[in-house]
């Protein structure tokens, strides 16, 4: 009875994790967020958004196939993530033709020029977004108002970080801004859906606690101390951390596997790394808004974070107890 | 709050379908083939010849030097050949062939089943039978148990742990040898901590094994210093290193052993094994094997006699299923596929785990998304997917800094992977190939 048996080194079993699984957590976890993009935005909501990702799937697609001339590997969801990512950055009413050039950049430049998903040095979506708001800064930072406000600011509003410097009387409550109805990017606004999916995404184990929370701290901690010297809405720690792309950066953008780095240590570095360039550029930097900017940067430094952080070794807490 | 080792780790599905199978005996063939190779250390040097009569129990492999261990005929009847057969590893060993005539054991070997309680021989005398009697860690390791059992100059044991954890998904041979042999693992229990002299052990069970932690517990108030410690389950906390943390908090430094934090640990079957050497003169010729997997017929636990081949003990469990694809020795995480079902059980054959096709051909890999998944589950705080790129470089010094040799091959990386990346293969060709360098230099 000698059949052929399989031989391979040990372990036999495995998990049954794939990337595809990973990713498509991602896309539930921002589902809370696209439904409340959805409510307040209406049909340019869901025009934009299956926009984007039809453009980052369909680019990948074809310069794969045609240009790296290798097996499409647009089934793996990531490209789909950025598509959605990068429709989230941006004003609902943006033209689709800037958001194609945004989503070629990504796709082309920031991912697949560097070897495609697990290469890449920068996050595509905040690479892809920074493109087009230096690119197109009119129309990347020209919001149209929210469908679900009152007739007579629905022409165009500033955003809440817009008004921090120029305008605080304009601010809308807490609540407004923590529910998400207040002027802004598509995806960025409502505190609480965001929230919701990064519950999600811990629940799943997609994601671990240490870059959101840490971002989150540090923001509040940095605006926090500026704020007991001087109690004015410019360095209030909540507004801060409801307003514009903190939580969607926060929780989606800074936790993208590739681009973050791998030791604990070394994710909570980068995170603060990112609170503290987000609320410098806010509040000394030319523009309102450092979210995307501070991630970008961090990027960069995550191969040497990487490099000089190493995960707590077994033995070099011994406890005799 | 139930206790754990503290870094990583991972609970893949127990699959323990052969649980509470009573262990079972099996009919002795008429041919056994016993490797001359059954431990970590130097093969035995064979004491006999072709035509001689052995009984069991008669030594047929003497040890040679200290970290090698007696190899005794496990069946009666007469040496047909020394010969070369494969065994587990895959590789062509030498073996003694025997043809088994009876089932006559040796006089001096006590074969009552009445528990035998006291031990009056001293720590030295107890080492002897032990070593006489060619024990070995039965987990899997093998490693001969008179070496552990004797600290190096300038160390002292302070504790014992008894390991009846079984991490391993699908094997049961442990927790039914627990289950039917209780009170011979505690009577084994205090004869280590006899020879040890150390007052403390503690027995660490996974809390998916209920029924022996209250037997166990209920047990261990009439041995004194004994105490049972149920722990949460999960994988590898079967490791020496990772229960020894779980167990005591202490957790045992880079290339250092247990005895440097003053424990010592001992698997359950081992125990056992000791029970019968030193209080009925049986040496280690019989154990107990799961045999398992997800299309066999019946899975069981088996006492089989080492010699006997795979192919007898996959036949009392419904004969190998057409889909079989491959054939473990050992654990799902651990153990080693063989390149064929032809080879005799050995000390250390604590299962064998039969999977079908479907689910044994690996995925193809695909690149790392630094998802740092293995970084997470890694039990000794290791980062595998660097090690694997710097096995891949060839760059061993920055490897030998991120501590490649700490790995203990539990397998967790590429378990977790959702990658598919084969992780532990690299790490292990760099463990080896960085061990070799540490080595030179020593010389």
């Amino acid at each position: 009875m000698e059949q052929k048996l399989i031989v391979s080194p040990s372990p036999h079993v495995h998990s049954g994790d794939t990337i595809e699984k990973n990713m498509y957590n991602v896309l539930i976890a921002l589902i809370p967020a696209f439904l409340v993009a959805l409510y307040v935005f209406r049909l340019d909501a869901l025009i934009i958004t299956a926009s984007a990702v039809l453009f980052c799937v369909g680019f990948e697609y074809l310069i794969v196939k045609y240009i790296l001339k290798k097996t499409p590997t647009v089934t793996d969801g990531s490209a789909i993530i950025t598509g959605v990512l990068l429709a989230f950055n941006v004003p609902s009413d943006l033209p689709l033709w800037i958001l194609a050039l945004g989503c070629l950049f990504a796709i082309g430049v920031v991912k697949l020029s560097f070897g495609g998903l697990g290469n890449n040095i920068f996050n595509p979506a905040i690479a892809g977004r920074i493109f087009l708001l230096i690119s197109f800064p009119a129309q990347m930072t020209t919001w149209p108002a929210a469908a679900t406000a009152t007739a007579t600011d629905a022409v165009s509003s500033a955003t809440v970080l817009g008004n921090l410097r120029l305008a605080p009387e304009a601010l809308p409550s807490l609540q407004t801004m923590f529910l998400g109805t207040e002027a802004g990017s598509l995806g960025e606004m409502s505190v609480l859906a965001l929230l919701i999916g990064l519950v999600y995404l811990l629940w799943k184990k997609t994601i671990t606690w240490h870059i959101p929370l840490s971002i989150m701290g540090t923001v509040a901690l940095f605006t926090g101390i500026l704020y007991a010297f001087n109690p004015v809405p410019l360095y209030h720690p909540l507004i801060h951390l409801f307003s514009g792309g903190l939580m969607l950066g926060a929780i989606f953008m800074a936790t993208d596997y590739v681009t973050s780095p791998m030791t604990r240590k070394g994710m909570l570095i980068y995170g603060a790394g990112i609170g503290f360039v987000t609320v410098a550029i806010r509040l000394w930097g030319a523009y309102p808004e450092g979210v995307s900017f501070a991630i970008l940067l961090m990027n960069a430094f995550t191969p040497l974070i990487n490099n000089y952080t190493s995960p707590k070794r077994f033995g070099e807490v011994v406890k005799h107890g | 709050m139930l206790k754990t080792f503290r870094i990583g780790g991972i609970h893949p599905k127990e699959k323990k379908i052969s649980a509470g199978k009573a262990i079972q005996p099996i009919a002795i063939p008429d041919q056994v083939i016993i490797p001359l190779s059954q431990h970590i250390g130097a093969p035995c040097q064979p004491i006999v010849k072709k035509g001689d009569n052995v009984k069991v129990g008669t030594l047929i492999g003497k040890s040679v030097g200290f970290v090698s261990a007696n190899i005794h005929s496990p069946v009666s009847g007469t040496v047909l050949k020394i010969d070369k057969t494969l065994d587990a590893s895959g590789y062509k060993r030498d073996a003694v062939f025997i043809k088994v005539e009876g089932d006559e054991w040796e006089a001096s070997v006590d074969r009552s089943p009445e528990l035998k309680k006291a031990c009056d021989l001293a720590p030295g005398e107890i080492l002897n039978k032990i070593a006489a009697a060619g024990i070995v860690g039965m987990g899997g390791a093998t490693f001969p148990s008179h070496v552990k059992l004797t600290p190096p100059p300038g160390t002292k044991a302070e504790i014992l742990i008894i390991n009846g954890v079984e991490c391993e998904p699908w094997l049961t041979s442990d927790h039914q040898l627990m289950m039917e042999k209780a009170d011979e693992i505690l009577v084994g229990t205090t004869i280590v901590m006899k020879a040890l002299n150390v007052q403390k052990a503690i027995i660490g069970i996974e809390n998916n094994k209920q029924d022996a932690i209250r037997l166990f517990t209920q047990k261990t108030k009439e041995y004194a210093g004994i105490t049972v410690e149920p722990l949460k389950v999960q994988y590898p906390q079967g490791g020496e290193k990772q229960l020894i943390d779980a167990l005591t908090g202490r957790q045992v430094g880079s290339g250092a052993l247990p005895i440097s934090v003053g424990a010592v640990v001992q698997n359950v079957g081992t125990v056992f094994a000791i029970y019968e050497a030193v209080q009925k003169n049986k040496p280690l010729v019989e154990r107990v094997v799961t045999v398992t997997g997800k299309e066999v017929k019946q899975p069981c636990n088996i006492l089989s006699r080492v010699g006997i081949s795979l192919n007898e003990l996959i036949g009392v469990a419904g004969g190998l299923p057409e889909t079989t694809g491959k054939v473990v020795s050992g654990g799902p995480m651990m153990g080693k596929a063989l390149a064929s079902t032809d080879i005799p059980v050995t000390k250390g054959t604590s299962g064998i785990l039969i999977i079908p096709t479907l689910e044994a051909k690996r995925k193809a890999m695909k690149d790392c998304i630094r998802c740092a998944k293995c970084v997470n589950v890694c039990p000794m705080g290791l980062n595998p997917t660097l090690l694997m790129n710097l096995t891949e470089y060839e760059v061993w010094d920055r490897a030998e800094k991120e501590r490649i040799t700490d790995c203990i091959e539990c397998g967790s990386c590429s378990y977790t992977c959702p990658a598919d990346r084969p992780l532990l293969d690299y790490i292990r060709l760099g463990k080896g190939k960085v061990n070799g360098i540490i080595r030179a230099r020593k010389n």
